[in-house]
């Protein structure tokens, strides 16, 4: 699949933390819940084998503490360490509001302020549409997701949504870097101005104003419905799409489950000091966990999405090549993709395509 | 079967049809010519809905216009020109807030005939229409933050989710899903599922399920088909009507009803109102119709919808008399024909 280029995230613009002792980097994992765990696990296994110089400091969150020490050592480890892989964090929404979402927490301590997520359609998984190349970058830090809630009058709730210049600017800026490295031609900014006027208005202002000093990338606009409409008819039409929070929520879901599903995208989420990479659509997935049934696509391609910015290109290369041999090739698909074979075959087939290419591995 | 000539006369319903602008009065009068060749019982009173400045200084719908409508409580409106330069609001929103219309009904089935990429997609998309994200509160804090309100209301959340079970209970569907996002928006959508729970207590013969916003949309174009009944705040449910829409097929042919308090109940076209066709006898009435029919649905005029849908599915299905949109190269009259022809033969 020559269309997933390992230059994927070769960014100038963020250097990767230096390695630490002899050559190794040390790397947050927290494998969180559902099956997070089960996957995290697989994906240690596989770096080892395939000898990989990371070493992953485990800090394990528990979602169903209402203290926030667990979620505040996760964070002071990625401060230290520079780069994390995690497994979503279950948040019970049944909780008061003073019990925030782990996810949410992690991002904003540390203004990972830009959600990245390529959708791409493979060949030899069954969808609807074919040829769909979008790379989606979400404002990843405010918005809807300001977490600023009142209950001014009894039974009457005010929840805040804030867009900044600055947040705005911030992440226009990242969208247009990230197209030109990336060879993408064309940015559409999905919002509702229409209706929020000052607040949609101010995030449209600022990609204009970016996209002025950008003139070999097109720009246009286009209203979140309208967005979602022409997305499930016609996903060909679009390259690049820059969005605030919520709409970036429900776009890189629609995206997802039309090239396949939870299964397949992994998400990046970059801030200027730390990058945090995890499953693209954050899912729990806890009616399958523990099953052996889950598909570790996303997280392995998650992963390898962690060696290119550790700059470790070969052997994100060689991951990367083996993991989506075994769902376009070798057609081994989970239950997610039509399939009957279990997570641990997905993992052999990965390990003998790997084994297959050269001595760089542990025994099988 | 012939009826006493009184009791046929007293069984005439009203409605206040709007036809609108662009191709608006072409297509009002496609869907006329059908319910005539149907022999509904419905007499229509046409007004136009043009915003005009009331005494206090305020922009209103013309009184005969509001007089109509609180007559006969039912209406069916066409695309509206949005005014860019009129001054006054858009007549939507007018509409909306002179009606208090809390409810927005998408029903969204797949049109055999009119094929897209997602077939046997049924549900219904119901969206509250007055408050959540839509308030139109926002404010500069200080030059380059904006802050933009979203209010949830106990009331209004309440009569959204009575309404949703009402409807699922009147029109034969076994569940209803909440979409919401209470994971990050905890106090206001978690107000929005709590009355949603607490009314689905009183209505233990529908099966109530909750699904985050993100899951939703996953699973939406994966399999529409897991979705029955979906109600959801204002925002949601602008993106997630919009969604279901496109599975079908687009604005061209999706209906939509907007329920408000006293009974109110106006049906309308979602889709806009194609000045480059206006005139020229290339619009397609189906949405139009298809929100009509929902209209004698709501009226309880049951076997009137189905013999007018079943003939214009019939005609799409046939693909013989298809206008631009759909496929073919008909002309307007020609599909009202069809359906007009085929309405008549089911007597």
């Amino acid at each position: 699949v020559q269309l997933l280029t390992d230059s994927h995230f070769n960014r100038h613009v963020f250097p990767p933390p230096p390695a630490r002792y002899g050559g190794r980097h040390t790397v947050t994992l927290i494998p969180g819940d559902g099956i997070g765990p089960e996957l995290a696990n697989h994906v240690r296994e596989l770096f080892w084998f395939c000898c990989v110089p990371v070493d992953f400091e485990l800090v394990n969150v528990d979602s169903s503490l209402t203290a926030e020490d667990d979620i505040n050592n996760a964070i002071m480890s990625i401060r230290r360490n520079g780069v994390a892989l995690k497994g979503n964090l279950e948040t019970n929404h049944n909780l008061p509001p003073s019990y925030k979402s782990r996810n949410n927490l992690l991002r904003t301590s540390l203004d990972l302020y830009a959600n990245v997520m390529h959708c791409q359609s493979l060949p030899g998984v069954k969808t609807r549409h074919r040829n769909i190349d979008i790379m989606i970058i979400r404002e990843n830090t405010e918005g809807e997701y300001s977490s600023l809630e009142h209950e001014s009058v009894p039974g009457v709730v005010e929840c805040l949504k804030i867009i900044t210049r600055v947040n705005s600017l911030r992440i226009a800026d990242f969208a247009f870097q990230t197209a030109r490295q990336n060879g993408r031609r064309r940015i559409t900014a999905v919002h509702k101005a229409n209706i929020m006027k000052l607040g949609d208005g101010l995030f449209l202002e600022c990609c204009k104003e970016v996209a002025s000093g950008y003139p070999d990338i097109a720009f246009d606009t286009l209203i979140v419905d309208n967005a979602t409409m022409q997305l499930v008819s016609r996903p060909q039409q679009f390259d690049m799409m820059l969005m605030p929070n919520l709409y970036g929520n429900v776009v890189s879901n629609v995206c997802a489950g039309l090239v396949g599903g939870p299964g397949l995208v992994p998400g990046a989420n970059h801030g200027e000091h730390y990058a945090l990479f995890e499953a693209g659509t954050r899912n729990t997935g806890r009616s399958i966990a523990n099953r052996n049934s889950a598909n570790p696509t996303a997280m392995l391609l998650a992963s390898c999405l962690l060696l290119d910015h550790l700059k470790l290109p070969a052997y994100a290369h060689m991951i990367r090549r083996a993991t989506l041999s075994t769902v376009t090739e070798t057609r081994m698909h989970t239950a997610d993709l039509g399939g009957q074979a279990s997570t641990s075959d997905v993992i052999k087939s990965i390990r003998n395509a790997i084994q297959s290419t050269g001595p760089l591995t542990q025994s099988i | 079967v012939a009826m006493a000539g009184n009791a046929w006369r007293s069984m005439i319903h009203t409605v206040t049809m709007i036809p609108g602008d662009g191709i608006g009065p072409e297509i009002s009068s496609a869907v006329m010519k059908i319910f005539e060749a149907a022999k509904a019982p419905i007499q229509w009173e046409e007004r136009n809905v043009t915003a005009i400045k009331g005494p206090g200084g305020k922009w209103m719908i013309p009184p005969d216009a509001k007089e109509s409508m609180d007559q006969s409580k039912i209406g069916l409106k066409g695309p509206l020109k949005t005014p860019i330069a009129a001054g006054h609001p858009s007549m939507n929103l007018l509409l909306r807030k002179t009606f208090d219309l809390y409810a927005n009904v998408r029903p969204c089935v797949s049109i055999e005939g009119y094929k897209t990429p997602y077939t046997d997609v049924n549900l219904v998309t119901i969206r509250e229409n007055t408050e959540g994200e839509y308030s139109g509160i926002e404010h500069v804090i200080v030059d380059g933050v904006v802050q933009s309100i979203k209010l949830i209301t106990e009331d209004a959340s309440r009569r959204i989710a009575e309404y949703a079970f009402e409807y699922a209970r009147n029109n034969q569907r076994s569940s209803v899903t909440a979409v919401h996002k209470a994971n990050i928006m905890r106090m206001s959508d978690g107000l929005f599922l709590r009355k949603c729970r607490e009314v689905a207590e009183t209505y233990k013969d529908i099966k109530f399920t909750e699904m985050y916003l993100d899951t939703v949309c996953l699973n939406m174009v994966q399999d529409p088909t897991q979705f029955d009944v979906l109600v959801m705040p204002n925002l949601y449910g602008d993106i997630l009507s919009d969604l279901c829409a496109g599975l079908i097929g687009g604005l061209g042919v999706t209906p939509s009803g907007n329920i408000g308090a006293n009974g109110v109940a106006i049906f309308e076209s979602v889709h806009g109102t194609a000045p480059d066709i206006a005139g020229l006898d290339m619009a397609n009435p189906t949405a139009l119709l298809l929100s009509a029919v929902m209209m004698l649905r709501h009226m309880g005029l049951h076997e009137y919808g189905k013999k007018i849908e079943t003939a214009c599915f019939d005609t799409i299905r046939d693909k013989k008399v298809l206008t631009k949109d759909l496929g073919g190269n008909s002309k307007c009259s020609e599909f009202t024909a069809d359906i007009c022809r085929r309405v008549v033969d089911m007597d």
